[in-house]
């Protein structure tokens, strides 16, 4: 019987948080698109925390929706609980989380998927990759006759061919659950895992790796006393995440989450039970992410530490699980047991869901690209945790721009490669694919060297324009963030030119916010600037002011009264890309350059950086390694002109705006 | 690794008893073959071991040169990490010139200046300060400027700023831990804490910028003031040293410190003429060159030059100036000794102690006594300056300014209230300037310690 043949021009093997960004992005760029899910069940599917954002986190989601994605439209409609984060600090870290309602958040986004032109859902698990030179092997006929990715295989069988891969496996490759000495050869949540499929990427000559992460209990709502733990509430007043809902919109009844501690009790059953412990006992192999540890690992490392803070959050409006944020573990069931029960408020807890240590098959990403394709296999592409991330908002960023490079590649385009001063998911991918990440590697506010100019309030500021060129956003709201723009040159111009006289109005209302008296004539940028006042409380005293919409009126408060920390940052920005414009030829054989040390050379041929900048970011490089760099690309500019010229001309990897 | 084979004199130009010619690339072995000659002749040094020393003459067209020791190093086990030869011979000027050539015939190429150091840093053996600090040892003019230069060698200076990074990447660390977990770790009184770490970090970088300042007189040699009455001749004077010299003066104006008018380097001793005095300024008022001004020059001076018209007799003011010489390492010179003299050497010898010379700045005599006696005193050790260790070049100083005006930001900071994360920006910059101070890297170490340092939660 003949196996099903089929002809697309993407497709994406994973339907979670990248795969879902991925395929939306390449049908909405009009791709022909297919997604492959193991279960339909599971799009989208959050298998461990019940939040979307957090620090740094919902900048990721800001900048997907301004670039056209799909996350913070998607949040906003599914939350149950929303904060924003570090409101006390300044405005570059402030950070939305929001709690979702899981099966909610789950079920809005499939339909977000079904309802797609262009996009096609398939429950199947895809086993191999196969490039043309693959397919002719099996005696069939590729649209390409390079080592190009030309289709792939479903364990069924079937083919179907396609222009472009793109891999979005999050945990599921030769994925194993641990809890305790119970270890189960399953994906997240006893979903089944993919088995097939690393064999065939190890075949093509990449190279996995294997890392662990781990997800705490759930435990059954109505056997927690909560009069025992702090209420955590919302906001009062709930900003969405995505730049098109409306706020008025999201002003919803919101649960709240609930705050405990663990105690020597706790940390007493964790230390004498710790050869239980499959990561102690030497059972993982994968290497697990510091800054997520397991209650195990907390303990053991900070040993000083008596008391952790445990934060319980329930994981839907139609569920009594509550999820044990802070507590994860792969000790046996029975400590498991024990152990949640030492809690204040959980004496009497019922587990539904016992906390486990999930391994599974990874990339180290240095195999990619920043456009996020494999340089050993033109067309495949990757996102997410496959690519050695972790966290929901990670996996989407990649996701999307992984859709977005490979309909660009399809489309003859030029790959879109955001830089480390332009957003967060620009920082994310240059950190996954020039350095070398041990561990599953999540974002966080001090990755981002200029986090003050990508801010999560100007996201839309700094990417809309983008996502208007790449294809994902409609005019109307480019035009939109132009008529913002404006908005926000205008009134700042006008503000600096308003000057407020030493008047009993304007002494009386310094005084009512404990501000120094005038002695002369000040521009109200001036007094915007004073730690204790800003642009809406200076409100009275600003006859005429014009009537602006919200986020102008914000951005101009935070534009002047930190112009100074600006002006600094874009100076730093400037020294940058003074660097990231050297640019480098790509191919090049490092051998041949005298002065590199042997090591150097080995990771520059490795990684073929795109220029300097990128070079020096790479792991095993070191500045003196920078320093020859610059001087053969001096030499260069004397003794081979023509190579020279050609850098500054050929690759430039901006999608210019 | 390729490299051209390089070679020069290593040690001094100076009568020393023992003189260095190195010689260093992939060739070095071979060409050191071409020049060398074992006692039996027998011996081939590209097939002796690493890290051994050979003894034997050096020839060129086969008549011997020297009796010399060779040092044989194989990369990367050597200074610059390449195959690496170093010929211990008798010192001196002309022998240390007949090697090089015969070495430079053999297929060397002569070195550029630091080109064993850039090498060296090239290679990975060294970091950017050492590699500086040895490129001022090359460049050292004086004995005390290479005392200066070998304890920056020894990482001196990269032992404070390296402290001070290890300081600001704790406190970057602490900050950003906060704001990635702001439920577990709190910045509470942070800011009172920061300051008093900061006014420490700043206490630093200004003493590492007052050795600066110190590290100036090592590298360019002696601080001279010409000091005398108007009309005396010491425009005439200057202009005939800096004119001998014309070839080698650089002219360091515009310098921060007081400004330097003229560097004069007479037989590899380097004098920098301050203009404290009014050395151009012949028509100055009597009142306005009076002693006070002196005093002040003589003060700030390593060597006084006491400029006196021989044609005249000594009034009270001549008397108070040299009264003021009398702790001062100083010169009295007698212009114009072409003319009717009044006063002679031996005239005022009772007066002071010091050398006096009789000059002509009209027919140059003395001119070359005078010269004679200044290299005298500096090589006898006369001329002596403070001994701090940190000698530092200008691009490091402007790094250090840098950090020192962003610590001062990050003060302003947290006086003005600002958030902590705040900091972080201007904290960070000092961090970037100290780090290309000593050419380290930036990334990577800031997470690193978060990771080491704080528990972080999720």
């Amino acid at each position: 019987m003949a196996a099903i043949e089929e002809s697309y021009d993407v497709v994406v093997v994973g339907a979670g948080h990248a795969g879902c960004e991925a395929a939306l992005a390449c049908a909405r760029l009009g791709m022909e698109t297919i997604i492959f899910t193991v279960s339909i069940e599971s799009i989208a599917m959050m298998p461990c925390n019940p939040n979307i954002g957090g620090s740094s986190k919902g900048h990721l989601v800001r900048e997907i929706d301004a670039l056209g994605g799909e996350m913070g439209k998607n949040i906003d409609k599914t939350f149950i609980q929303s904060k924003m984060l570090n409101r006390s600090k300044g405005p570059a870290v402030h950070s939305l989380r929001a709690q979702a309602d899981k099966a909610a958040y789950t079920a809005e986004m499939r339909k977000t998927l079904q309802n797609t032109d262009h996009l096609t859902i398939r429950q199947a698990e895809v086993s191999e990759i196969l490039t043309a030179e693959d397919l002719s092997g099996l005696g069939k006929t590729a649209w390409t006759e390079d080592a190009r990715v030309a289709a792939v295989r479903t364990v069924s069988g079937a083919i179907y061919y396609c222009k472009a891969v793109i891999l979005c496996t999050g945990t599921y490759l030769k994925a194993r659950c641990l809890t305790g000495e119970m270890i189960s050869n399953t994906g997240p949540n006893g979903l089944s895992a993919a088995n097939y499929l690393t064999d065939s990427l190890v075949s093509h000559g990449i190279e996995v790796r294997r890392f662990k992460t781990g997800t705490p209990a759930r435990i059954d709502r109505r056997s927690i006393d909560f009069s025992k733990m702090e209420e955590q509430r919302g906001d009062e007043r709930v900003v969405p995440f995505s730049f098109t809902t409306n706020p008025d919109d999201v002003q919803i009844d919101q649960v709240s989450c609930w705050l405990t501690y663990t105690n020597e009790r706790t940390h007493e059953i964790i230390r004498t039970n710790l050869d239980r412990s499959p990561i102690y006992a030497g059972i993982i192999e994968g290497t697990g992410p510091r800054y997520c540890p397991s209650i195990e690992d907390k303990v053991v490392k900070f040993a000083d530490k008596d008391r952790h803070q445990i934060f319980v959050e329930p994981e839907g409006l139609d569920t009594n699980e509550m999820y044990i944020g802070g507590m994860s573990s792969s000790l046996p069931e029975d400590v498991q047991f024990e152990m949640y029960r030492t809690l204040p408020g959980l004496e009497n807890a019922k587990i539904v869901r016992n906390a486990y240590a999930i391994e599974y098959d990874c990339i180290d990403a240095c195999q990619l690209y920043a456009s996020l394709e494999f340089k050993k296999m033109p067309g495949l592409f990757s996102g997410g945790q496959f690519n050695g991330s972790s966290g929901y908002e990670e996996a989407a960023g990649q996701g999307l721009i992984a859709g977005i490079n490979a309909s660009r590649k399809i489309m003859g385009k030029e790959p879109l490669i955001l830089d480390r001063s332009q957003a967060y998911i620009g920082v994310l991918i240059d950190d996954l694919v020039t350095k070398k990440n041990r561990e599953p590697y999540r974002m966080m506010t001090s990755r981002a060297e200029y986090r003050l100019i990508l801010r999560q309030d100007n996201a839309d500021l700094r990417l809309t324009k983008i996502g208007y060129e790449v294809g994902l956003i409609e005019r109307e709201r480019y035009d939109r963030v132009c008529e913002k723009e404006r908005l926000i040159e205008e009134e700042i111009r006008r503000v600096k030119r308003v000057k407020l006289g030493a008047s009993a109005r304007v002494q009386a209302l310094l005084e009512q916010y404990g501000s120094i008296a005038l002695n002369t004539g000040v521009f109200l940028s001036e007094l915007m600037r004073r730690p204790e006042l800003d642009y809406e409380k200076l409100g009275p005293l600003d006859e005429n002011r014009p009537n602006l919409p919200p986020d102008v009126r914000e951005q101009v408060n935070i534009l002047i009264k930190y112009e100074g920390y600006i002006e600094r940052q874009v100076k730093q920005v400037e020294k940058f890309r003074r660097l990231e414009k050297k640019k480098l030829p790509v191919p090049y054989d490092y051998g041949t350059i005298s002065g590199l040390r042997i090591e150097a050379q080995q990771k520059l041929n490795e990684f073929q950086p795109l220029n300097i900048g990128q070079a020096g970011r790479i792991s095993g490089v070191t500045p003196a390694d920078v320093s020859v760099l610059l001087v053969y690309l001096e030499q260069l500019k004397y003794l081979n002109r023509d190579l020279f010229n050609s850098l500054n001309e050929g690759i430039d990897n901006e999608v210019s705006v | 690794m390729k490299s051209d084979t390089i070679a020069a004199i290593a040690t001094a130009m100076s009568p020393s008893g023992i003189g260095i010619v190195r010689i260093s690339g992939s060739d070095a072995f071979a060409v050191a073959d071409r020049v060398y000659r074992s006692k039996s002749g027998k011996v081939r040094l590209c097939e002796c071991e690493s890290h051994t020393i050979q003894y034997g003459y050096i020839c060129d067209n086969g008549q011997v040169i020297d009796e010399v020791m060779v040092l044989l190093m194989r990369g990367p086990r050597s200074y610059t990490a390449e195959d690496t030869v170093e010929i211990d011979c008798h010192g001196g000027v002309y022998l240390m010139g007949r090697i090089l050539e015969a070495v430079i015939a053999a297929g060397a190429r002569p070195a550029e200046p630091g080109e064993f150091t850039k090498r060296a840093f090239l290679n990975g053996r060294i970091d950017l300060t050492r590699a500086e600090a040895v490129i001022d040892v090359i460049n050292a003019k004086n004995e005390y400027a290479l005392r200066g230069s070998m304890d920056q060698l020894q990482g001196a200076l990269h032992e404070q700023v390296r402290k001070m990074r290890e300081v600001l990447l704790h406190e970057l660390a602490l900050i950003e831990s906060a704001l990635d977990d702001p439920e577990h770790i709190t910045l509470e009184g942070y800011g009172s804490q920061l300051k008093d770490t900061v006014d420490n970090l700043l206490k630093t970088v200004d003493k590492l910028l007052k050795s600066f300042e110190n590290g100036r007189i090592f590298k360019e040699g002696v601080n001279t003031v010409i000091v005398g009455k108007p009309n005396v001749g010491k425009s005439s004077l200057l202009n005939i040293l800096v004119g001998r010299e014309r070839a080698i003066v650089t002219d360091v104006a515009g310098t921060t410190r007081d400004v330097i008018e003229e560097q004069i380097n007479l037989n590899g001793v380097t004098l920098n003429i301050m203009d404290t005095a009014g050395i151009h300024d012949t028509d100055d008022c009597v009142e306005r060159i009076g002693v006070e001004r002196a005093r002040k020059a003589a003060a700030e001076a390593d060597l006084v030059i006491y400029v006196m018209d021989a044609t005249r007799e000594p009034d009270g003011e001549d008397e108070a100036i040299m009264e003021l010489l009398l702790e001062k390492q100083a010169l009295v010179l007698l212009n114009k000794s072409d003319l009717r003299v009044v006063l002679t050497p031996e005239k005022i010898k009772s007066k002071i102690n010091k050398q006096i010379i009789s000059v002509s700045a009209k027919d140059l005599t003395g001119i070359s006594q005078l010269e004679e006696i200044i290299c005298k005193m500096f090589f006898q050790g006369e001329l002596k300056y403070n001994d701090e260790i940190y000698a530092i070049n200008v691009r490091q100083k402007n790094l250090l300014v840098t950090a020192g005006e962003h610590l001062k930001l990050v003060k302003q900071s947290i006086t003005d209230g600002m958030p902590e994360d705040f900091y972080s920006i201007d904290l960070m910059s000092a961090y970037e300037a100290l780090g290309n101070m000593i050419g380290e890297a930036v990334e990577d170490d800031l997470v690193e310690e978060i990771f080491s340092k704080f528990c972080m939660g999720k």
